[in-house]
């Protein structure tokens, strides 16, 4: 059933896939985390104009599927004279899917720091800009990171789909190997342990981080 | 800026407030005619309020009788519903354009800002900032000052509160005297002309309000500072204060010195008030 040289034969290729795919995550949460924080801070400016399509935005996002968003990015765009290659297309895709979650931590982040604390920026004749640097982010987002890492496991787990969009990232490449030898079980398996490893040191990372910022305060 | 000190002028010794129509330099905050509701009810009522350069002007009267929202008001928390506030002779709400009056814009607001400081009930300090950050950081990030200079005079500051050992502690670390005296020192680093001091000893457990109360009163009689204190500590208003309003139901029902408040009020209300808050039960 299980053929251990045939394993050993196929990890590398799948070590390579597995780049792809931590790369796309990585590059791609960083961007749904600087998104999401401007979409939750023009979600709460006093102006309209920022208001309305950040909100827009997020609703749009989070109510269609993110598979079809990257056949959007990586299939339509061309069309309109956008082209991306597929590893591009997935990061853009995975960061803005995540900005319309992570902008929704933000938010809770945000609406979690006291009104004292902005009247006490007000008080101090803080600047709007200045306010958000000194007083309220650095009390939102260290608040926030166990969600945020949720999300960046989440997003991690999602990668697969790019295979849809011809990224030759880890499942792809499992399924690549699998149909020249007709043996799945061997790479299929090792995908799934690749996911599980990854995300449990991402979720002990993200507890260590986590307790290091609540011991800052 | 040129002292006018602490002196209490015959103007000032009259005892209805903004009876003078004409500027008065000496005259720093003026409400006129402020009015100000939260959806139905009326918290201030077509409120006239005169404060002099360097005058103590304590606020007392019972909960709910607007003396907060006068604060929040001149600090720009709330926006009045109608009627003006002018601070050093200039409109707070409005600003001129034009040859127009219109409503102030975020520039205006926050060079207007920069004369008033505010100390809360609640203190409001920065939780992720040590005490020397909390009180170093609006001179350097809002006034632009060089951090040797900023955290040198913090640390006066600090020192003259009484917390000079402090300095590198985190408000969480601090009891709320402490805190509240950090929040002080936080306010004066930016040099305000005038303090307003909102109930900053009522969220204290009893055995500190003392301290506070001990700097407060430093501070009002070493500084020309003018100061505004809404505060329920009676016997203090009356030791520090040159000035006292009585407010009820959002009007200043009686104002005058310390001494004829507390000793000899004319109003009905203001007698029931001081009886209810100063005799023991």
């Amino acid at each position: 059933m299980w053929d251990w040289s045939y394993a050993a034969e196929i990890l590398p290729d799948l070590f390579r896939a597995l780049r792809v795919t931590v790369v796309a995550t990585l590059l791609g949460i960083a961007m749904a985390m600087v998104l999401g924080l401007v979409l939750a801070i023009g979600r709460r400016s006093r102006r309209r104009v920022a208001r309305a399509p950040a909100a827009a935005f997020v609703e749009f996002v989070r109510s269609t599927p993110l598979l079809v968003q990257l056949y959007f990015i990586f299939f339509v765009l061309p069309d309109l004279g956008l082209t991306l290659s597929p590893l591009t297309a997935g990061v853009i895709g995975l960061g803005l899917h995540y900005s319309a979650y992570t902008s929704e931590v933000y938010r809770a982040g945000i609406e979690g720091v006291p009104r004292g604390q902005w009247e006490a920026a007000t008080a101090l004749n803080f600047s709007a800009r200045r306010t958000w640097t000194s007083v309220v982010l650095p009390q939102a987002v260290p608040a926030v990171v166990p969600a945020l890492g949720n999300y960046l496991i989440a997003m991690f787990k999602d990668t697969p789909l790019l295979s849809a969009i011809t990224v030759v990232e880890l499942l792809n490449t499992a399924q690549e190997l699998g149909s020249q030898t007709f043996r799945y079980v061997e790479p299929i398996t090792i995908v799934g342990v690749l996911f599980l490893l990854l995300s449990l040191v991402s979720a002990l990372l993200i507890r260590r981080l986590e307790a290091r910022l609540a011991f800052n305060r | 800026m040129p002292s006018t000190g602490n002196d209490k002028t015959a103007a000032a010794a009259d005892s209805t407030p903004a009876a003078t129509p004409e500027e008065n330099a000496d005259v720093i905050v003026r409400f006129e005619r402020v009015t100000k509701q939260f959806g139905e009810l009326t918290v201030l009522r077509e409120l006239d309020l005169e404060v002099t350069r360097g005058e103590k002007l304590a606020i007392i009267g019972p909960s709910g009788s607007g003396k907060s929202t006068l604060l929040r008001l001149l600090m720009t928390l709330e926006r009045p519903t109608s009627g003006e506030i002018m601070v050093d002779g200039e409109r707070l709400w409005h600003m001129e354009r034009g040859g127009r009056v219109v409503d102030a814009n975020e520039k205006h607001l926050r060079r207007m800002r920069g004369k008033v400081g505010f100390v809360f009930q609640h203190f409001n300090l920065f939780p992720h900032m040590s005490a020397l950050r909390n009180v170093m950081e609006a001179p350097v990030r809002v006034r632009g000052m060089d951090g040797g200079a900023a955290e040198a005079h913090a640390r006066e500051l600090l020192d003259m509160v009484g917390l000079a050992e402090k300095a590198d502690s985190h408000p969480s670390k601090l009891s709320g005297g402490q805190q509240q005296r950090v929040a002080i020192a936080r306010a004066l680093a930016m040099e305000p002309e005038v303090m307003c001091f909102d109930e900053v000893t009522s969220a204290l457990d009893p055995e500190l309000v003392g301290e506070v109360l001990t700097v407060l009163a430093e501070l009002a009689r070493s500084g020309n500072m003018t100061m505004l204190l809404v505060t329920h500590e009676m016997r203090f208003a009356r030791e520090v204060s040159d000035r006292v309003a009585f407010f009820d139901k959002g009007q200043i029902a009686e104002y005058g010195s310390p001494e004829k408040i507390f000793t000899e009020p004319e109003q009905q209300r203001t007698r029931a008030f001081l009886r209810a808050v100063l005799e023991p039960r």
